[in-house]
């Protein structure tokens, strides 16, 4: 059978290097910086961005390639990423490498909010963007954006470990430019986030009766 | 099924209301009063492995099973269906005493369905949340019902059972799952050993595995369900995403069933590529569990070897695919694309790399005194349970039971390749691993002797743009990466399926790790789980 596909594609020279914020740094510098306090944000920042742990969360696909970019071949350690954590509490973003179901949606949220701040977030994937081709299900979330703040989308099915590397750089450069962007890239606003941060967010019914001595 | 005939009128002895459907591969319906009886008849004459157990929705007929069973020791095979037609309150026997591996396939049917399977032990919901409202894959179910819900889900911990009493009815009883003396700890869905969103609810005495409570469906995608909206040449798309690790073998099933549905015999080429696909796909798979089971145990440096060599067939994968991880490679009646002019050469000159690599694992990790006290002697798994369970792949090898799917009923090419089928009698965790990594030879022996032979042909045979298939059920299983992958596909004569089940691998080998798993240590439980080599996309579907 002769096929005729035609997939439209970007042109390789079209595609320039996403410097966009780079660009919006200097101009907000042309005004000049404080000189202790810019340069020491400067330094810190810098110091940050080239040391972003990732938590070890994967739930399907994306999962393996995540752990692909980890192996020898493409190596995220180059860029300062190998440390690998498996614990909510000492990493610094989360990629949501898979499909994100409703029975994991509430799970998804406790490893969000068990994370220190500052914490990001990326998206990889069809699925995790917007639901993939499995938007249409009863049982998955169309896109973790309506869940949790995203600050990269990194798109494929599952993205190539070239994509997710230039994804993960993405979050680097955004990360150099925290002064400017604000401390909570968070969509809320700061009162909102400190009454957030205070409440219970796993919040469990408990029936039990405790006594004053906090037994059960 | 060679030996219909004969069955037939064995069946007929047995139960004379047993009425024999002709269309597809054929099946025996018979009514829920007898279903009970013929399924102890059957068990005690031999038929001792449960494929697959599919509900179905079948309408005005009511809410049934179509049960898929095996004697392990002739290969006869045999498929029953029965149907309760009181939609409001289905209800069918359970069979979990007789198959083991029925258990967790009932509590799947009871999840998405509601038949409520009498004396069975534990019927809970198995993927869904317990508050889950309806029943998700009958075909009058509401998508509205179940909005997303952030809710922290509860935990049920008494497990209900519905039991027949004397007067026809039955009533429901709720015995509790762990004792309040009991200690209870949680390990998943995010734990880096769960290999995916697995849960385990563990009960322990010390540091020694009491019970294990398996919570899956964090993964639980309903690509059953999809599948019944989409077209055939739609549906193949969902198969690659099951179990990523075996997407060439997943998608080989489902076209090969629809080919045979649709009566349609591929070209030997397309056999042959297929057949050294789905075997560098089995590569790509054995490789990264050594990768994974060797990093779950702390030996690290063997995830980076695994994963070197994964990406030299992944490489050649990519070249004639266009995809590495996913391929999306068969179609209906052919391959996507014919092989990269590359192709052959690169594939050999792999062979000739990875025979010594092999050796390198063995020196590493292999004769590795920490592994070997780790692995040889836990997680011990009989051969009759294995079969109980119906835990296929290197899993069932490792315990004895010879249940290779391109033995038992060879496709594509491995009829006329020559190949050993790995068993082991140990069924601990080390012949599981020994298992793989002989299996990576074989792999490798298979390709040899096909790569050199490819004969012309076309790669894509004439298929019209809508496929629509006559009415009838088929089952097609191949031997995915880790154990017999089956489609079962009803059809009503539409242009999509009726009802889609995918077998899965993942399934009988997580209903197995509670009983391989008692009184082994807690720390074992890292040891076992990598060497039973779930793929969690692959349970929850």
């Amino acid at each position: 059978m002769k096929r005729n596909v035609n997939i439209k594609s970007m042109k390789y020279e079209d595609f320039n290097d996403n410097e966009y914020i780079e660009q919006m740094l200097k101009e907000l510098r042309e005004n000049g910086t404080n000189v202790i306090i810019g340069c020491l944000d400067d330094v810190i920042e810098w110091g940050r961005s080239n040391s972003l742990w990732p938590l070890t969360f994967a739930t399907s696909c994306c999962g393996i390639e995540f752990m692909a970019i980890g192996a020898a071949r493409y190596d995220f350690a180059r860029f300062g990423f190998e440390v690998a954590r498996s614990s909510p509490r000492q990493a610094d973003f989360i990629m949501v490498a898979g499909t994100i179901t409703h029975k994991m949606a509430p799970v998804l949220k406790r490893l969000y909010d068990q994370m220190a701040d500052p914490k990001y977030v990326i998206a990889t994937g069809g699925c995790a963007i917007s639901g993939g081709p499995f938007k249409k299900s009863y049982h998955v979330v169309d896109g973790v954006d309506k869940i949790i703040p995203v600050d990269v989308y990194i798109p494929g099915c599952p993205p190539r470990p070239e994509a997710m590397l230039y994804g993960l750089m993405q979050l680097q450069r955004k990360v150099k430019a925290q002064r400017f962007l604000g401390g909570l890239n968070k969509g809320i606003s700061e009162k909102e986030y400190e009454r957030r941060l205070r409440e219970d967010t796993n919040k469990v019914e408990d029936y039990r009766e405790y006594d004053e001595s906090g037994m059960a | 099924m060679d030996n219909t005939i004969d069955i037939k009128d064995r069946i007929a002895a047995m139960e004379p209301s047993a009425v024999w459907s002709d269309a597809g591969d054929g099946m025996f319906r018979v009514p829920v009063s007898s279903f009970r009886g013929l399924a102890e008849k059957l068990h005690n004459e031999g038929f001792d492995f449960l494929r697959s157990l599919t509900g179905i929705d079948w309408g005005e007929d009511g809410l049934g099973c179509v049960y898929h069973l095996e004697n392990t020791a002739t290969g006869e095979n045999i498929v029953l269906g029965t149907a309760d037609p009181d939609r409001e309150n289905a209800c069918l026997p359970s069979v979990h005493d007789l198959w083991k591996g029925a258990n967790f396939n009932e509590r799947e049917a009871y999840d998405f369905f509601g038949i409520k399977f009498i004396g069975h032990p534990d019927l809970r919901r198995f993927f869904l949340r317990d508050d889950w409202k309806g029943y998700p894959l009958r075909k009058d179910y509401d998508m509205s019902l179940n909005p997303l819900n952030m809710e922290n889900e509860g935990n049920e911990d008494m497990a209900p059972s519905y039991e027949m009493t004397s007067d026809g009815s039955y009533i429901l009883k709720r015995h509790p799952l762990f004792d309040d003396q009991e200690y209870v700890i949680n390990i998943g869905p995010q734990h880096p050993a769960t290999h995916g969103v697995l849960r385990f609810r563990v009960s322990l005495e010390g540091e020694t595995i009491k019970k294990i409570d398996v919570h899956s469906g964090y993964i639980h995608r309903g690509i059953e369900k999809l599948c019944e909206s989409c077209t055939y040449p739609q549906t193949l798309g969902f198969t690659d995403r099951l179990d990523y690790l075996g997407a060439m073998q997943n998608r080989h099933a489902l076209c090969a069933c629809i080919e045979k549905a649709m009566g349609l015999e591929v070209s030997e080429r397309i056999q042959y590529i297929r057949t050294i696909m789905d075997e560098l796909q089995r590569i790509d798979s054995h490789l990264l569990f050594i990768a994974c089971l060797c990093q779950d145990m702390g030996a690290l440096e063997v995830f980076f070897l695994g994963f070197r060599d994964r990406e030299k067939v992944l490489d050649i994968l990519e070249q004639t695919t266009g995809g590495r991880l996913i391929q999306t490679y068969n179609t209906i009646g052919g391959v996507q694309a014919d092989i990269h002019p590359e192709f052959v050469k690169k594939t050999k000159e792999f062979i000739r790399y990875m025979r010594p690599k092999l050796k390198e694992y063995d020196d590493i990790f292999t004769g590795n005194i920490i592994a070997r006290n780790r692995l040889i002697g836990t997680g011990v798994l009989s051969r009759e349970d294995a079969i109980s369970f119906g835990a296929t792949g290197g899993t069932g090898r490792a315990s004895g039971w010879a249940c290779d799917v391109r033995k038992r009923h060879p496709y594509a090419m491995y009829g006329k390749v020559d190949f050993k089928e790995i068993t082991f009698t140990e069924g601990d965790c080390f012949a599981r691993y020994m298992v793989r990594i002989k299996e990576i030879e074989q792999s490798l022996n298979i390709i040899e002797q096909l790569i050199d032979n490819i004969p012309d042909g076309e790669y894509q045979m004439k298929v019209k743009p809508v496929i629509k298939l006559p009415a009838g059920s088929w089952y097609t299983a191949v031997e995915g990466s880790r154990g017999e992958f089956g489609v079962f596909l009803e059809s009503r004569g539409d242009k999509s399926p009726y009802r889609l089940k995918f077998r899965s691998t993942g399934l009988p080998l997580v209903s197995c790790i509670d009983t391989i798993a008692r009184d082994a240590k807690i720390a074992d439980l890292i040891a076992i789980g990598g060497t039973l080599d779930y793929v969690v996309p692959d349970i929850d579907r």
